[in-house]
Order: structure tokens, then C-alpha cells, then sequence
């Protein structure tokens, strides 16, 4: 009996032993991982001052390269917008198929897994992978970004609004089930006025995600600030690719301090 | 006189109020929310709207476009093959970006923690906080990419790059994800230790680490996940290596689309490893 008396003292000491075995763990995997990709933890980390000293010399904007600047932003503007588009037409899509196959107002079982499997399906592809297999077909054009962009977003959202129709849409539809109402009038007076304001907060979520990832897919494709950056880099003009950075920096906080606002207002 | 216990007369004397009908019950409130909420809706809709009809599309044949796009994902999908590579070489390169994942997130969740700690609200003098904290807002607002290309130049195509890359944009995410389940603790926490006489870096292991487990877990396994879809994108994009590279060079020089099919297969395993590994951890720390 006494043999298996938990004490304060015996508690602790276990907890500390699990904890040290899993930090000690950890630190075996990082040390072999580097010894596997060849990465000097000292020396990576010594060369990020040489790094930053470098970027403070060449990725300078000067005078000349202000001329660079009414291109760059009209790159951007179109980015922004290509990014909003994809959101809004990706989020009515994807809230077709959240209320389809979320677990409250999901006709039955079948579907529910099917739409499941879809998002994830649409998620979990690269979104690299899409990107160049549209460029085959679609060629070098802002179509093909948009609907790279779009069809990684719709895994996203409908993943992000079943999860937000499951939390929110409960209560209200359980209410409005009971005075008889249709499945129609559930889903259009109960559940979508429930869930809007959270249905915005990841909209404006994804608009901020989008213009970040529009830059990679605009490497990839050929457009928009991507394209941009990508050109000025690897002709090495740097101090044009320094304003480029900057202006999608001053974009993205612009952007999030924008939506932080809308959803002090909506929440 | 018929009354309840403690409480007004059930019988009240007949009020003199002249207007008989009650005021109407409204059933839609008006108030700044909905103002806000129609009026991010409808400029969200005309912006789309004038995006879409003002898409360049390079008088590509819709048509043609879309039966070519259907006929290479049944090459991709249908009948993926490991192609001139070989399973080995993309298995390789598929644990290079497996790695690179895990290392960055484990620099993203070491230098993360102790930014956190220094960034928090309710620890450290706000100037200091603050600066922090718009300095990773300065990071985060960098796409993954470009830091990885920006390392390129200056340290050399390679791994150093990607990692250093990848590990920037962890470490401003995890920072500010961090910093945010810190500011929840409770208060009293604090004080009770603070009263002890407890040191900084005292109060910051026996008081915080252990209440933040839970989140700091379930946030850094987010970050796993999202740092391999960076890994693939960075080894595509700046040519960092991993099988990333291997999908780029597959789809955008040899044009062996089954191959693309079969790594494609091959990262949708991995990131549904992940999320189930992810899953099953937040239940743990849930159930607790």
C-alpha cells in the first residue's frame, strides 16, 4: 500500500524526469537533423548578422530606383486584388459545402465524409503543385494565380467554416427547428446570421494569408509581385527588389491592422 | 390581497399609458456591427467583382485550357508513377523536407519562447514589449519565400538558406502566437510568485511554462505543419533542395506529369501524418 503512496516530492520528480526525456529528445532530433542536412547551428546563426549587414547595403533604395516604384505598386494592387478575389469567390463555394457536410446541418453521413475528404484533399495539395500544373494548361497569365490560389483556399474555408456552423450555429438552429421552420428557413434565418461575424473574421484572415502566398505563386507562374521581385532579384537589382519587400511589408501591415479594426467592430 | 411571497402585487393597478399598442419588436438590430458587416460584404463583392471582369488571361481558350487541365490530373492522379527518379531518390528527398520542417520549428519554438517571454504584456516594461513585437510583425508581414531567397544571396544556395528562411517567419509566428497564450494567464499566478521574492526567469519556468504547455504544444505542431508546406514551397521557389525541388523540376522542365501524380501522393501522406499526430496531441492535453 505504502509501495505506491504518491507524494508531492515523487509527483514532481517524475513529471521533471517525462519533461527532461522530452526535451532531451527533442535536442537529439535537432542534432541529428543537422548532421544529416549539413546545417552549422554556430555558423547559420553567425551569418545572419553578415546577412542583415548585406541586405542593409544592396537592398538600399536609392534615388533612381524610386522610378521602379509606380510599377511595383500597381503590381501589388493587382496582387491585393487578385488575393481578395480568390477569398470571395473561394468562401461562397466553400460555405455550400461547409453546410453540406458539417456534422449539424449535413443531409447524411455519406456526404458529410465526402466533403471532409474533399477539403482535405484540396488542402493538403501544394499549393507549388498547383501552381505549376495550371501554368501547363493556363499558361503564363493572373488567371492561372487566382485559381491557384482559389482552389487552395477552398480546402481551407471549408474546413474553417464547418468547424465555425458546428461551434456557433447549434443553439440557434435547435430554436428554430422547434417552431417547425424548413430546412431552408434553419439555414438561412438561424445559421448564416449566426455565424457571419466569425465567417468574416477568417475571410479577412485568408486575404491577409493569400497576399503572402500570391508572392511565392507569382515566382512560380510569372505573375503579379512575385513575378516582380522575381525579375528585379535575379537581374540583380536589389535595390529595386529592397522597395519591392518593403511595399509588401507596408501592404500586409496595412492590411491586417485594416481587418484587426473591421473585427474589434463586428465581434 | 392575492401576492407572492417577496415580490410586486400579481394584480396592478391599471396604468395610464396613452398609447395602448406596445412598441413593435424588432427583429433585426441595427447597430454598428451590421453596418460593418454589409458594408465589408459589399466592398468585398464589387472588388471581386471588378477583379474578375478585369482578369488577364492571355486570350487563353478557356475551353482547350480546361480539357488540358482535366487530362493532366489524370495523369497525375489516375496513374501516378515514381517515374526516372525512382521511389528511393523522391523518399529521400521527401525526408530532406521532413527535416527541414522539424529543425525549423524547433529553432521557431526555442528563440519563439524566449521572445514571447520578453514581448508579453504582462512581464516585461511595455517599450520593450512593444518594440518586440512590431519588429516580428515587420517578419511575419515578409513572405517565407523571399526570406529564403534573401539567405540565398547572402549565405549561399543550400540548406543554411532554407533553414534560415523558414526559421524567421517561425520564429515571428511563434513568437506572437506564444506571447498571446502567455498575456491569458491568470494574474494571481504571477503576484503569488512574485510576492515570494521569485526571479524573473524563476517566475517564467515554475508560473508560466507549466500553464502554457498545453497551448505552446498545440501551437508548435500548427507550425509543423505549416513549415513543411513552406519546406516544399521554399525547395521549389529558391531551389533549397527536398522534394520540393524534385516536384518543380518534374513539372516545370520534364513534364512527367505521373511523377508529379505520385509526389503529390507522397506529401498528402506526410501532412495527414501530421495532422493526426497534431490531433491526437491536443486530446491528450485537452483530456488533462
Amino acid at each position: 500500500m505504502n509501495g505506491s503512496k504518491l507524494t508531492a516530492a515523487k509527483y514532481l520528480g517524475h513529471k521533471r524526469l517525462v519533461q527532461s526525456g522530452v526535451l532531451l529528445l527533442v535536442g537529439l532530433i535537432y542534432v541529428v537533423g543537422c548532421y544529416l542536412l549539413k546545417f552549422d547551428t554556430i555558423q547559420g546563426a553567425l551569418s545572419i548578422p553578415k546577412a542583415f549587414s548585406w541586405l542593409a547595403i544592396n537592398f538600399m533604395p536609392t534615388h533612381e530606383s524610386m522610378s521602379y516604384l509606380p510599377q511595383i505598386l500597381n503590381k501589388l494592387f493587382e496582387t491585393v486584388l487578385m488575393a481578395i478575389a480568390s477569398v470571395v469567390v473561394a468562401a461562397v463555394i466553400a460555405i455550400f459545402f461547409a453546410i453540406l457536410g458539417s456534422k449539424v446541418t449535413g443531409i447524411n453521413k455519406f456526404m458529410q465524409i465526402l466533403v471532409r475528404g474533399i477539403a482535405s484533399f484540396f488542402r493538403n495539395i501544394p499549393l507549388v503543385a498547383w501552381a505549376m500544373i495550371l501554368l501547363f494548361s493556363f499558361k503564363q497569365s493572373n488567371f492561372t494565380g487566382f485559381l491557384a490560389l482559389l482552389l487552395m483556399t477552398i480546402g481551407f474555408l471549408i474546413r474553417a467554416f464547418m468547424e465555425i456552423i458546428e461551434d456557433e450555429a447549434g443553439e440557434a438552429m435547435l430554436a428554430l427547428k422547434a417552431t417547425g421552420a424548413s430546412y431552408f428557413q434553419v439555414i438561412f434565418q438561424a445559421v448564416i446570421p449566426q455565424i457571419i461575424p466569425s465567417l468574416i473574421s477568417w475571410i479577412l484572415y485568408m486575404i491577409e494569408n493569400n497576399v503572402r502566398d500570391a508572392t511565392l505563386v507569382g515566382i512560380l507562374t510569372g505573375t503579379g509581385i512575385g513575378f516582380i521581385f522575381d525579375l528585379y532579384y535575379k537581374s540583380f537589382r536589389f535595390d529595386a527588389a529592397g522597395i519591392t519587400v518593403l511595399s509588401i511589408i507596408v501592404v500586409v501591415i496595412i492590411l491586417e491592422t485594416l481587418s484587426n479594426q473591421i473585427r474589434k467592430v463586428i465581434l | 390581497m392575492i401576492t407572492k411571497q417577496g415580490s410586486d402585487p400579481l394584480i396592478q393597478k391599471p396604468s395610464f399609458n396613452k398609447n395602448p399598442q406596445p412598441e413593435k419588436i424588432r427583429l433585426r438590430k441595427t447597430s454598428a456591427s451590421t453596418w460593418m458587416i454589409n458594408g465589408v460584404f459589399i466592398s468585398l463583392i464589387l472588388i471581386t467583382l471588378y477583379t474578375l471582369t478585369h482578369l488577364n488571361t492571355e486570350n487563353v481558350k478557356m475551353a482547350d485550357a480546361f480539357r488540358g487541365l482535366m487530362m493532366t490530373l489524370d495523369q497525375m492522379f489516375i496513374h501516378p508513377n515514381a517515374g526516372s527518379d525512382g521511389f528511393m531518390v523522391l523518399l529521400e528527398a521527401l525526408g530532406v523536407s521532413v527535416l527541414l520542417a522539424i529543425l525549423t520549428t524547433i529553432i521557431g519554438a526555442v528563440v519563439g519562447f524566449f521572445l514571447a517571454v520578453l514581448a508579453s504584456r504582462n512581464l516585461t516594461n511595455a517599450y520593450f514589449g512593444a518594440g518586440i513585437r512590431s519588429a516580428m510583425a515587420m517578419i511575419r508581414a515578409i513572405p517565407t519565400i523571399l526570406w529564403a531567397l534573401i539567405f540565398s544571396i547572402a549565405v549561399g544556395l543550400g540548406p543554411t538558406a532554407a533553414i534560415l528562411g523558414l526559421s524567421f517567419h517561425s520564429v515571428a509566428y511563434l513568437t506572437k502566437a506564444y506571447s498571446e497564450s502567455i498575456e491569458e494567464i491568470d494574474p494571481a499566478t504571477i503576484d503569488a510568485l512574485k510576492v515570494t521574492g521569485a526571479k524573473f526567469w524563476t517566475i517564467v519556468f515554475q508560473a508560466i511554462w507549466p500553464t502554457i504547455i498545453p497551448s505552446l504544444v498545440s501551437w508548435t505542431f500548427i507550425r509543423l505543419e505549416i513549415n513543411f508546406a513552406n519546406a516544399v514551397a521554399v525547395g521549389a521557389a529558391a531551389g533549397a533542395g527536398g522534394i520540393g525541388y524534385q516536384l518543380f523540376v518534374t513539372s516545370g522542365l520534364s513534364f512527367d506529369f505521373h511523377e508529379v501524380g505520385y509526389i503529390v501522393y507522397m506529401v498528402i501522406a506526410v501532412t495527414i501524418v501530421l495532422e493526426f499526430i497534431a490531433v491526437r496531441l491536443r486530446q491528450h492535453y485537452l483530456a488533462k
